[in-house]
């Protein structure tokens, strides 16, 4: 376990490289000068932008800009911002707690539907249930995600009016937010009401940011679960006189559940794409609707940054998933 | 009252191109202390007549039968729930893939626990010391370390071991097995055979053994039935099976073992068993009898008295031999 954990390790070295050229020059393709974005309305001076020219590196030829880049990187330095001037890495911790708590909300919102969903429909093959579902699942994949997230908002917030449409917590409330955590920080902040608040302002987003990784959640459990229906081992599980929940909640689902778990790290990646949109629509503090608003800004190291520590934490999530894999797959664990 | 008393039992399947019956009016009666061989060739319906009784087939079959009892209580109607109380412990089955019939995730502990714990209700220390007491009954060398392992860290044979003692885990009245032994090695294929028999005289359990295999039969079972294309043709005794069998399809299946009893497989009759589509108006074996006339091309035949091994035929062999004897 351990030398394939770092074996794993070492595939990371590439593809962070590869991340850091590509965001590299990602945001240098975009057209526009950051100076004169900066700048605004108001112009600036040519000798001023001679001058920011120079502060910022953009004097150098390309290459040498980038291995500056990458020095501080291996360093750790991600730069600072060209707005705010803090550094990039403080912004992005300061964010993505938003992020996380949104991502979680909604990626249990994704299996804690999906999985059973899968599993009933699979149990139940061919019936009404499974074929009301799998088309359902067929409409929730390929559903835009703006075009979704302004129907719930229509329908909850504008017909009901029963769910806010955006920010993470009603302004009534107000305290330290040391987490970033808002549902926690909340619980333990002794205001009255301040929790449920923070939840509810979850409701809308965590269904949009979700909606995509359950439908293939759900029909990822029901094809892998309908293969080890076929098995042998659970006619001999049957042949034991257990109950159908068992052996489908245990002794089928257990195996269906080690192609499950791979989709539902490869939906790790789907769902920080779906962030950046749903955060925009919601006016949800975190990095997705940071990373937007820094590309309009032509803000080169928050991009360039925020880009790479994303691509850290898809990888990360991979290898808990591959970690996760071994020890529910004892075929592989034991290697 | 016999053990197990099967009467008239069909099963059919709802398949796309329509019913196909699997099962066609099969008998089977097991005492207690019984070894009753199944015998014949693939797709002649021994494994569906056993799943059936077992409740273990999909919802596409239509179960019907005249009498299906088990130690005095009616099968048929039984409730799922009713059911799951009988099947895995006084009724229990083995399975040929022994591979594949354990779940791969889980130890072979785990799974033989699972059954003491359901039926016989045992607490975690109870079901440990009786799992390592099953272990050693079946011949599993280091019980504690083979409780630990997956399937996939065990030889075809153990894991065979493994499903056996699961399988007797609850002392059933009848175990069931189905070709345990096809799929293993022929050193290991006589110690499984030797284990169940020896088994079933230490416990005094019925034993139906399903088997391709006429030399198995003849070293292991006391009663023979050959079952063909879903049909009982035949049920003997042993020794008068292979001395005088009364159904052409015996007959053909002894005369082609090259030495009696020490073939693997089924030997090759010409021809193959009727599908859905081919099924005779007849008598079923009628393509591939060389006796057959056309009153057993038209007319089907009933079985025949026991005198004549209920053969299913309208010119029972050896019927004169019997009869002068
Ligand atoms: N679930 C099913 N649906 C449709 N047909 C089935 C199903 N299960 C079995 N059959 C058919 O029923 C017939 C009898 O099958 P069965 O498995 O009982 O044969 P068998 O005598 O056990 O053969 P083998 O020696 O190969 O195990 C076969 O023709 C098979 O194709
Ligand atoms: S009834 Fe006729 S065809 Fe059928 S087994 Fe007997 S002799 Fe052969
Ligand atoms: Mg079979």
């Amino acid at each position: 376990m351990f030398r394939y954990l770092l074996s794993r390790l070492l595939t990371f070295l590439p593809t962070f490289f590869g991340v850091t050229i590509i965001s590299f020059a990602f945001i240098r393709m975009l057209p526009g000068d950051p100076i004169i974005v900066m700048a605004g309305e108001r112009g600036v001076s040519e000798e001023r932008y001679a001058e920011l020219i120079q502060q910022f590196g953009f004097d150098q030829p390309i290459w040498r800009q980038y291995l500056d880049y990458l020095g501080g990187v291996v360093q750790g330095d991600l730069g600072q911002s060209f707005v705010t001037k803090k550094p990039v890495w403080d912004e992005f911790f300061a964010l993505f707690p938003a992020t996380l708590e949104l991502s979680i909300c909604a990626m249990i919102f994704a299996v804690a539907l999906g999985l059973p969903a899968g599993v009933i429909a699979a149990v139940n093959r061919g019936k009404l249930f499974d074929r009301t579902l799998m088309s359902t699942a067929l409409v929730g994949y390929s559903m835009p995600i703006f075009w979704w997230a302004l129907l719930l908002i229509i329908v909850f917030s504008g017909m009901l009016g029963i769910t806010p449409v955006s920010g993470r917590i009603s302004l009534l409330y107000y305290f330290d937010n040391p987490s970033g955590f808002m549902l926690w920080d909340a619980l333990v902040s002794d205001q009255k009401g301040a929790f449920w608040s923070a939840l509810h302002h979850l409701i809308l987003p965590t269904i949009v940011l979700g909606t995509i990784p359950l439908a293939v959640i759900a029909r990822q459990t029901r094809s892998a679960m309908l293969e080890v229906l076929s098995e042998d081992y659970i006619r001999t599980a049957r042949a034991k006189g257990l109950a159908p929940g068992r052996v489908n909640g245990v002794h089928a689902l257990r195996n269906a559940l080690i192609p499950v778990i791979t989709v539902i790290g490869l939906s790790v990646g789907t769902l920080l794409a779906g962030a950046i949109l749903t955060e925009t629509i919601f006016s949800w503090p975190g990095i997705g609707k940071w990373m937007v608003d820094s590309i309009f800004r032509r803000d080169y190291p928050v991009v360039q940054g925020g880009l790479l520590l994303i691509a850290v934490m898809v990888m990360i999530v991979n290898l808990t998933v591959d970690v996760l894999y071994g020890l529910i797959n004892p075929k592989i664990r034991k290697r | 009252m016999p053990l197990l008393d099967i009467r008239n039992l069909s099963v059919d399947f709802a398949t796309a191109s329509g019913q196909f019956r699997a099962v066609d009016g099969v008998d089977v009666n097991v005492d207690t202390g019984d070894i009753l061989a199944i015998v014949g060739e693939s797709g002649s319906g021994k494994s569906v007549s056993m799943l059936a009784m077992m409740g273990l087939l999909p919802w596409t079959a239509t179960i019907t039968a005249d009498v299906m009892s088990f130690g005095g209580q009616d099968l048929r109607g039984l409730t799922p729930r009713q059911r799951r109380k009988i099947i895995g412990k006084d009724m229990a089955m083995i399975f040929q893939e022994p591979m594949s019939s354990l779940n791969p995730c889980f130890t072979a502990g785990f799974q033989i626990k699972e059954a003491l714990r359901l039926h016989l209700g045992l607490d975690a220390k109870e079901r440990h010391a009786k799992a390592i007491e099953l272990f050693e009954m079946v011949g599993i060398p280091a019980p504690e370390d083979r409780l630990k392992a997956f399937p996939h860290q065990l030889s075809g044979g153990m894991n065979q071991r493994v499903m056996i003692a699961m399988a007797i885990a609850c002392s059933p009245k009848l175990l069931i097995a189905d070709e345990p032994t096809t799929a293993l090695d022929v050193t290991i294929q006589a110690q499984i055979l030797d284990l169940l028999t020896g088994l079933q005289r230490e416990t005094g359990m019925a034993l139906i053994l399903i088997t391709h295999d006429m030399g198995v039969v003849a070293e292991t079972a006391e009663r023979v039935q050959v079952q063909y294309a879903g049909q009982k043709v035949e049920e003997q005794p042993v020794g008068d099976l292979f001395e005088t069998p009364h159904h052409p399809y015996t007959a053909a299946l002894l005369a082609a073992l090259p030495e009696r009893a020490t073939s693997r497989k089924l030997p090759t009759i010409p021809g193959v068993v009727p599908g859905q589509f081919d099924r005779p108006m007849g008598c079923l074996f009628s393509p591939r009898c060389q006796f057959a006339d056309d009153r057993c091309r038209n007319t089907p035949p009933a079985p025949c008295g026991p005198e004549l091994g209920l053969a299913r035929c309208h010119y029972p062999l050896n019927a004169k031999a019997e009869a002068t004897a």
